[in-house]
């Protein structure tokens, strides 16, 4: 995908405005990731012309302010194990929807907890947690689980298995 | 993958320290050395246990606008209509589902304005309805894989 200079043009121009250029340069040189080196900031700082201790800085800063979600490795959870997932989705009430977002989102096992709009008449939910597990039934079973927390507040569930991959591209900033 | 390679995968899903010698870092609380450290991460990379390593980017935060949309389409029909939805470079993901609604994409364009020509354009390619789902709340999520 394409991603605009907007997040970037939105800086104020001077020393703001330096460091989105910065980071801009940054994001795109580590996307795909960090060079396994001895002293892979320096890389980095090179690759960017800058200064490694303000690379350091940046990444800092982005991690703080959530553009960065963690530093770390990336397991491939297929390799590991964890083959099934299952896209549960939740009826709550409004009123309650928050609270058993933050609750769901908590639990081990839920990769993603979204709130999302309802399309009614056809689909009546508006939560929607995303659960992994080693095969089909653990899945149900976390499922049930969280039917069980959520106890009186689900007025209409379900889960959709993938049963296809039909596109997985990455979301490539350029 | 043995037991070391568990642990480290283990501890570092995230915490990967900003230091100028990272790995030494690592080295150091697993108690072997730097270039072991290394040659395991890289062998794991190339193995494919490990899909990546490094910052894991928000890209909401980046300035794009990203949106979870389904369709109901008839069986008969299902392959040509996927051929056409992932014919469109706005869409990232696209999975076949075990629902009524059986096609599931998220599809990441660089304004509201781009996302619903897409939704538009993807209606009018393949004479279908597309339900938009945009993320009202994101919840938190501490999300790791154990092994």
């Amino acid at each position: 995908m394409s991603i605009s200079d907007s997040a970037f043009e939105r800086m104020d121009t001077g020393s703001a405005g330096e460091l989105a250029t910065l980071d801009r340069k940054i994001v795109l040189a580590t996307q795909s990731g960090l060079p396994v080196h001895e002293r892979p900031f320096d890389l980095i700082a090179r690759e960017v012309d800058a200064n490694p201790e303000l690379v350091k800085q940046r990444f800092n800063a982005m991690l703080d302010d959530g553009r960065i979600r963690r530093i770390g490795l990336v397991p491939n959870h297929y390799r590991l194990g964890y083959v099934a997932n299952g896209m549960s989705v939740w009826d709550i009430d409004d009123a309650d929807a928050q609270a058993s977002g933050e609750m769901v989102g908590a639990l081990d096992m839920v990769s993603h907890c979204y709130l999302r709009p309802r399309a009614l008449p056809d689909w009546p939910y508006n939560l929607f947690a995303m659960v992994h597990g080693h095969y089909h039934e653990e899945v149900l079973d976390k499922v049930e689980q969280i039917a069980h927390k959520l106890g009186d507040k689900v007025r209409a569930r379900d889960i959709l298995f993938s049963t296809r991959i039909l596109k997985k591209t990455g979301l490539r900033i350029s | 993958m043995d037991a070391l390679d568990r642990q480290i995968i283990n501890r570092y899903q995230g915490d990967f320290p900003i230091v100028d010698r990272p790995f030494l870092a690592l080295a150091k609380e697993l108690d072997i050395s730097e270039s072991e450290v290394m040659t395991r991460i890289r062998f794991m990379l190339d193995d494919g246990l490990l899909t990546r390593f490094g910052p894991l980017y928000n890209i909401d935060k980046m300035g794009g606008t990203f949106s979870l949309c389904a369709m109901q389409v008839p069986e008969n029909k299902f392959d040509d209509v996927a051929n056409k939805v992932n014919q469109f470079p706005e869409v990232a993901h696209n999975y076949e589902r075990d629902n009524r609604l059986n096609m599931w994409f998220v599809i990441a364009a660089e304004s509201e304005a781009e996302l619903g020509e897409t939704i538009e354009h993807i209606e009018q390619a393949t004479g279908l309805e597309v339900l938009n789902f945009p993320k009202q709340r994101e919840f938190y999520v501490n999300f790791r894989l154990s092994v």
